[in-house]
């Protein structure tokens, strides 16, 4: 391959569309002019074919960082916030890493890694870099325990789905995302903003939820993406008023009738829309007519994007799935005709499929298989429900049984708690199997969200 | 409320939501004729753990699963505070 073929993230990027920034709740950084700027102090021709450990305290950062690696770097491995600094030297050792972009460089003296460079905020004026290479971008599985998985993208691959889209209509959008950027629903959001010529709203971990509302209302943020788990809870929060994005996007997540409709008549002037993605299956489609799960005729080739269901589980082929999984004994990614096996059970019922759960979340009720997920989607369809969670309790009667914590909508009046308990229970009795009932529904004010947006199933 | 009346109204309660058509409940009633089968004791002793905050049947390794509605009152009844 020729230089000339290979686009970096610089080479979506040009001085011609004005106004364009990356911000936080602290900084706001111009995109217009960043091809002439550094964060890494002009060190980046030091990083030149390395193999690099982006280990940030900050999204802002390593976005800018991003920027300038990719295409420079032989590779660029992708920290997020909450990853266990305990599986630093076995990331580092699968991944090859030679140098580290930080902005702790204290941290790393006599890590072992040779080279660090320091991060900084403001950007520093340079002369413009050119793309070298394609550089590989390692991403982290958000798996519950263990070292985590190094999955291995391009950045053709990374943004397959934005590029088949084509450029949006009418202004440029600004973007944001409740996600992190270093993880894959959340840098899914910050390619478009980049290959889209517009903005992008970073989200902040440590900022109250009102607090991030009215500033990505006051950056006039369009385009707005997060887990079901994350647009529950801002519906709870009350924050929605006044706020009138033009795309709302579900992803990560299944995203039930209930939390779709829940959005629509919070938002509705907006197009909500739910996406299909993960970090090793990549983007595979978006929904958009407004109900849960895709039309049957989805599966099949649509668009480059193959997909079957074997044993329950949805199958992907394409060019956007990951290309492997990186380190020593590392498994094989994909079966061997390239279908990545997502682990997500769908079923069919008439002409469209419906996520009911994951394969590894399976709960085991009296020797039966239950999906948690069926259980909330049922109870979520409650009215006066936000949020719920099923999960087994052990029973010395039948080994185990389900229970259910539920979050009723704001507002409502405690005294018909008994009464929406027994319709939520004739409900989950009209619709599920009887061992599928829970036999306990606790209300609770709560339920965990983990740091990738995902509701809490640790203890499940 | 009484442990008793605790048990007795967890029993209607359950029987109402699975549609069991229930006996007259005395204490002689074998737990068998009640009509209810292990999913809905399972659903009933997890409901009084809730309640009474103690579950007979897994605290002690060798409780015999009572054989009578007096026999499951009494394993509530009997539990030491």
């Amino acid at each position: 391959m020729s230089p000339r073929e290979i686009f970096a993230l610089r080479d979506h990027l040009g001085a011609e569309l004005k106004g364009r920034t990356i911000s936080d709740a602290q900084d706001v950084v111009s995109l217009t002019d960043i091809l002439s700027q550094t964060v890494l102090g002009g060190r980046l021709h030091e990083l030149s074919g390395r193999a690099v450990l982006l280990k940030l305290s900050d999204q802002l950062r390593s976005g800018l960082a991003m920027i300038e690696l990719d295409g420079i770097a032989r590779r660029m491995l992708l920290c997020p916030p909450d990853l266990n600094p305990a599986h630093l030297d076995a990331l580092i050792a699968d991944a090859g890493i030679d140098a580290v972009v930080t902005d702790e460089p204290d941290r790393w003296a006599g890590s072992g890694v040779s080279l660090v460079v320091t991060a900084q905020l403001p950007p520093k004026a340079t002369a413009p870099a050119r793309t070298e290479r394609a550089t590989e971008w390692l991403m982290l599985t958000s798996g519950t325990s263990g070292v985590p998985k190094i999955v291995g993208h391009t950045l053709e691959a990374l943004t397959g789905a934005i590029v088949a889209e084509g450029p949006a209509r009418g202004p440029a959008p600004v973007w944001a995302t409740f996600y992190d950027i270093r993880r894959y629903g959340g840098l899914q959001i910050f390619l478009r903003a980049i290959l889209s010529g517009g903005s992008m709203v970073l989200s902040d971990p440590h900022e109250a939820l009102g607090d991030h509302v009215a500033r990505l209302k006051a950056r006039g943020v369009s385009h707005v993406s997060g887990t079901p788990s994350h647009w529950r809870k801002l519906l709870m929060s009350g924050s929605a008023a006044q706020f009138a994005p033009a795309y709302v996007r579900l992803s990560g997540e299944i995203a039930d009738q209930a939390v779709l409709d829940g959005l629509k008549a919070a938002f509705p002037k907006s197009s909500v829309g739910h996406a299909y993605a993960s970090t090793e299956a990549g983007v595979g489609f978006a929904v958009n007519d407004g109900l849960e799960g895709f039309p049957a005729d989805y599966l099949g080739n649509r668009n480059g994007v193959e997909m079957k269901v074997v044993d329950g589980s949805l199958r992907i082929r394409s060019t956007r799935t990951a290309h492997a999984y990186v380190g020593r004994g590392a498994a094989a990614l994909t079966d061997h005709d390239g279908f990545v096996d997502s682990g997500d059970i769908v079923e069919r019922r008439g002409d469209r499929y419906y996520f009911v759960g994951r394969r590894g979340g399976i709960i085991n009720i009296g020797g039966l298989k239950v999906h948690p997920e069926e259980i909330e989607a049922v109870i979520n369809r409650h009215p006066d429900v936000r949020m719920s969670r099923a999960k087994s309790r052990k029973s010395p009667i039948t080994g185990g049984i389900v229970v259910a914590d539920v979050i009723l909508t704001e507002g409502t009046d405690p005294a018909r708690a008994k009464d929406i308990r027994d319709q939520i229970l004739d409900r989950c009795r009209a619709q599920l199997a009887s061992h599928k009932v829970p036999a306990v529904i606790r209300f609770v004010e709560a339920l965990d969200v983990t740091p990738a947006g995902k509701l809490a199933r640790t203890d499940a | 409320m009484s442990v008793r009346s605790k048990v007795i109204e967890a029993i209607r309660q359950i029987a109402k939501e699975q549609k069991v058509a229930l006996p007259e409940l005395s204490d002689d009633l074998s737990l068998h004729e009640t009509g209810f089968d292990s999913l809905a004791f399972a659903i009933l002793v997890a409901r009084l753990e809730d309640d009474t905050g103690v579950d007979p049947f897994t605290i002690s390794e060798d409780a015999a699963f009572p054989a009578t509605v007096g026999d499951f009152v009494r394993a509530y009844e009997n539990v030491p505070a």
